[in-house]
């Protein structure tokens, strides 16, 4: 007699709309495994965790948890059967303390909160047992990125709980971060929980999982256990095809000088100084990369360059003009685009539309608009263009754009910076929730613009990403460059050295 | 032959139809909420009446339809709308730039100071000048009124909602000062100002009807603003503005200068409300000329959904009720607060079910 699983998930459907987004799904999960899940963007992952931690209700099919057919109503009614889920963007309450988010919308709206203490005491006992680092009374706006996550992964183990869904918890975290968040889903198994990981990288999926379920078009299509299978399998699994990590680009020489920084200095929202004395340059034709651990001023900088952040000292001149200290509207005139780092702060306005989206920064020039008015034929026929084009998954260009999944909002956020035909590219993290097909595309369209003689400075904190396109890579730390490095593998001791911050290391082994 | 065209008109009507439909389908969605929510104020209120010992539903059946007599009552219903869609669609812009504008009865004032200004001085001149001038003083007062507020807002951060409602009590202060002082009519008993120069009135419709030619500015103004919001660049930029600063200021908007024009479109046309409720309907300045419009044309923006063109349909539905409650008090004992209590179920239940259908949309 074969054991029942943990969780079984029988024939889903959900659509919304016209758009299948779970069609007859069936997956099943054992007690105390790490089941990762992989898949293309807009492949139906977060929306059939979803289902499961019942922030949506399927249309049809059956979830049996330990046994039992269950249906959801709300995440709390999930929650009070021991299931809890970190979705892809935190629902934290900003200017509200930890301990305070934790107990929100707990128990009677009536009652009176008198057992805080314990609430703290409760939170700094689970936070030592996974060493979490967090403290109950920070507040959530002064956290960072990294941070927050583990607020909200305690939040789910503050309610008590078997099953943990983690929705892409690792496309903002540090290296560091990551190892650290890896090392406690670990932990949690061990502890006989159970974990279900979204990733898209597979490096990851391949350290931590059990089994590996592959979803593509609403289904999952494969489930292998992690001994049997490798990266480059995987990949041809989610995509159909085989992925290629290493991309061909041309050997021409860079132009002249687009972009110069010339000392920049600038402080942090906080009134500390963040970015201290930074000069580069960026030529046409060539791709110049960031690397460094998060928070060490790589915000800072590309806000400064692109006007948001008010500049100290130094300069930054582009084609010859200087642009320091413009406000956004003149940088963004002159031929500047930015991909920027914190999508849905800045880079998308969710409720509107696709199109609305597009046109963000030309919504007063032509074609999209004449005399005061919005070109909305022109408008549409161009954002159907870009949805072609990037191959977003959405319903039309009418469509809010929150309701896409994460990585198709970021492809079209990329094309439309690119569709500006601009001198110079700002990326603050390039694949922030792509795919790893739509990874190799978005790639490529970049090395075709760097090979149309634009100028790229790329910041991420993903080395693969600097190692694939980048001709040069400069190290920022603390505020500073401290050193540069072509995009050589081999030396990568080096590189992890100089991220951090140590600059006079003995010579290695030449 | 036959068969190709069919195809042809296959594949593009079903695709404009589709879309039509969607479209059609949408606006019933949006509508649906808030006339529920009507109902289910109105059901409120019945019952709420019924309690306090008077029958429920026939009153109810009077404050909604009690005011539709003959053709004068419809015109003194479209004489209330006047002010209240255009208050109501000035706020709607305000609102969707996320800029809290509370001071629209304040902003009223304003405006009708200013035209009782224009309409006492300046005589001989011809009704085609004088009348569109009195208008004009009154939107322009009613503009600054606002951008002061507005001005406090971008230079020193001041929360609008704290200052437009100060500047109503000064608006007030000052209509009182001014009725009672330097521009009394001192051969009336009452504080009231001197009576406006023929010319400066508002044309009505009719000779006989109070109804003067405001209601089709208000509705006109009402259909032009929705079309500045959601197809003109200014509109687009104030929306962004409202629904995500930093994406604004990202973008390259100017944040400080679109919150600005919001604040001094609903100032205008609330100042534009109270030139004609001075030039169209009273034709002179008194201290209590607006019974709160400033305030209910706020209820009227929320029930519209922010939506200028539906601002026109719940502006009239505002302007029956509160027609109907004079009715009810003079054709029986109901007091006027129980009418005011169920305009404010109206509200509430407004607000309460546009959060259950946003919850719903989320959970869906
Ligand atoms: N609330 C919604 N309204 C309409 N469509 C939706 C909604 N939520 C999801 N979808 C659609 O359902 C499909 C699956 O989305 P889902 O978010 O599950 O993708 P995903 O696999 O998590 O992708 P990603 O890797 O990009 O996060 C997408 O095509 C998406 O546009
Ligand atoms: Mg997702």
């Amino acid at each position: 007699m074969s054991q029942k699983p943990f969780l079984r998930v029988e024939n889903i459907r959900k659509r919304f709309g016209p758009i299948v987004a779970s069609d007859g799904v069936s997956l099943e999960i054992e007690q105390g495994e790490i089941h990762s899940l992989l898949g293309e963007n807009g492949a139906g992952k977060s929306v059939l965790m979803s289902m499961i931690c019942g922030m949506v209700r399927p249309d049809e099919g059956e979830i049996v948890f330990k046994g039992q057919s269950v249906r959801f109503n709300s995440p709390r009614e999930a929650i009070r059967q021991r299931i809890g889920m970190v979705h892809q963007h935190f629902m934290l309450v900003p200017n509200l303390t930890v301990a305070e988010n934790y107990i929100l919308g707990q128990g009677s709206p009536l009652r009176v909160i008198n057992d805080m203490d314990e609430v703290h005491a409760k939170i700094r006992e689970l936070s030592d047992r996974y060493a979490l680092d967090v403290r109950p009374d920070a507040i959530i706006e002064d956290l960072s990125v990294g941070e927050q996550q583990r607020v909200e992964i305690l939040k789910v183990l503050f309610h008590g709980i078997d099953l943990l869904i983690l929705d892409e918890p690792t496309a903002v975290l540090t290296p560091q971060e990551t190892d650290r968040l890896l090392s406690l889903m670990g932990d949690l198994a061990k502890d006989g929980k159970t974990v279900v990981f979204i990733s898209h990288k597979l490096d990851e999926v391949m350290r931590v999982s059990n089994r590996i379920g592959v979803m593509r078009d609403g289904r999952v299509v494969h489930t292998v256990n992690v001994g049997e299978t490798n990266a480059r399998e995987l990949a041809r699994m989610m995509v159909g095809r085989d992925v290629r990590m290493e991309l061909p680009r041309s050997p021409e020489p860079p132009g002249h000088i687009v972009l110069s920084v010339d000392k920049l200095t600038c402080r942090a929202e906080t009134g500390l100084p963040a970015v201290r004395g930074v000069s580069l340059y960026v030529r046409a034709g060539e791709i110049v990369g960031i690397a460094g651990v998060s928070g060490n001023g790589q915000t800072e900088l590309s806000l400064a360059l692109s006007g948001l952040l008010p500049v100290d000292s130094g300069r930054v001149i582009l084609n010859g003009k200087d642009i320091t200290g413009l406000d956004p509207a003149r940088i963004n005139a002159s031929s500047f685009s930015h991909i920027p780092e914190d999508r849905h702060k800045h880079g998308i306005v969710a409720s509107m539309s696709l199109s609305e989206n597009t046109i963000l920064q030309r919504y007063d020039q032509k074609p999209f608009a004449s005399r005061g008015m919005l070109n909305r034929g022109v408008i549409g026929e161009h954002t159907r263009d870009l949805i072609k084009r990037f191959r977003i998954k959405s319903r039309d260009e009418d469509q809010p754009i929150g309701a896409l999944s994460g990585g198709n909002q970021q492809k079209l956020v990329v094309a439309r910076e690119l569709a500006r035909n601009p001198d110079f590219i700002l990326v603050n993290q390039l694949a922030r929730g792509i795919d790893i097909g739509a990874m190799e595309f978005v790639m490529e369209e970049m090395l075709k613009q760097r090979d149309n003689g634009r100028a790229i400075l790329l910041i991420s904190t993903e080395l693969e990403e600097l190692f694939a396109i980048c001709d040069r890579i400069l190290v920022m730390f603390h505020g500073e460059i401290l050193g540069e490095l072509p995009p050589d593998r081999t030396r990568l001791d080096e590189l992890g050295l100089l991220m951090a911050g140590q600059t006079n290391q003995p010579a290695l082994a030449s | 032959m036959e068969q190709v065209n069919q195809g042809v008109r296959e594949n593009v009507y079903p695709q404009a139809a589709q879309a039509f439909g969607r479209t059609l389908r949408q606006a019933v969605i949006n509508a649906a909420t808030p006339a529920a929510a009507v109902l289910v104020a109105l059901a409120c209120g019945a019952a709420l009446l019924w309690l306090n010992g008077f029958d429920g539903s026939d009153v109810v059946t009077v404050m909604i339809f009690g005011s539709f007599q003959d053709m004068r009552s419809v015109g003194e219903i479209l004489l209330k709308a006047t002010p209240l869609i255009l208050i109501g669609a000035g706020l709607c812009v305000a609102f969707r730039c996320s800029i809290w504008n509370i001071g629209a009865e304040g902003q009223l004032y304003a405006g009708a100071i200013a035209a009782t200004l224009v309409g006492t001085n300046f005589d001989g001149l011809s009704v085609w000048v004088h009348a569109p001038l009195v208008m004009l003083a009154g939107a322009l007062a009613g503009a600054a009124w606002a951008g002061i507020a507005g001005y406090l807002k971008v230079r020193f951060q001041a929360s609008e909602i704290v200052t437009t409602i100060m500047l109503n009590y000064i608006a007030l202060i000052l209509t009182s000062y001014l009725v009672t002082g330097p521009m009394r009519d001192a051969s009336a008993a009452y504080p009231q100002s001197a009576r406006l120069i023929r010319e400066a009135w508002t044309p009505r419709i009719v000779s006989d009807m109070r109804l003067h030619i405001g209601i089709i500015v208000a509705v006109v103004l009402a259909v032009a603003l929705y079309i500045f919001l959601q197809r003109s660049s200014r509109g687009f930029s104030l929306r962004v503005v409202g629904l995500n600063p930093y994406a604004a200021r990202y973008a390259g908007m100017q944040v400080a200068r679109n919150v600005m024009i919001a604040m001094c479109i609903s100032g205008a046309m609330a100042g534009l409300a109270g030139a004609f409720e001075v030039a169209g309907v009273t034709h002179r300045l008194y201290q209590n000329i607006s019974p709160g419009y400033g305030f209910e044309g706020i209820a009227v923006a929320l029930l519209a959904g922010n939506n200028p063109l539906a601002a026109i349909v719940s502006g009239g539905l505002f302007a029956t009720l509160r027609s109907g409650s004079e009715v009810l008090q003079i054709t029986s004992q109901v007091p006027q607060v129980l009418v005011l209590i169920i305009q404010g179920i109206v509200i509430l239940s407004v607000v309460a079910f546009t959060r259950l259908r946003d919850i719903r949309r989320i959970v869906a």
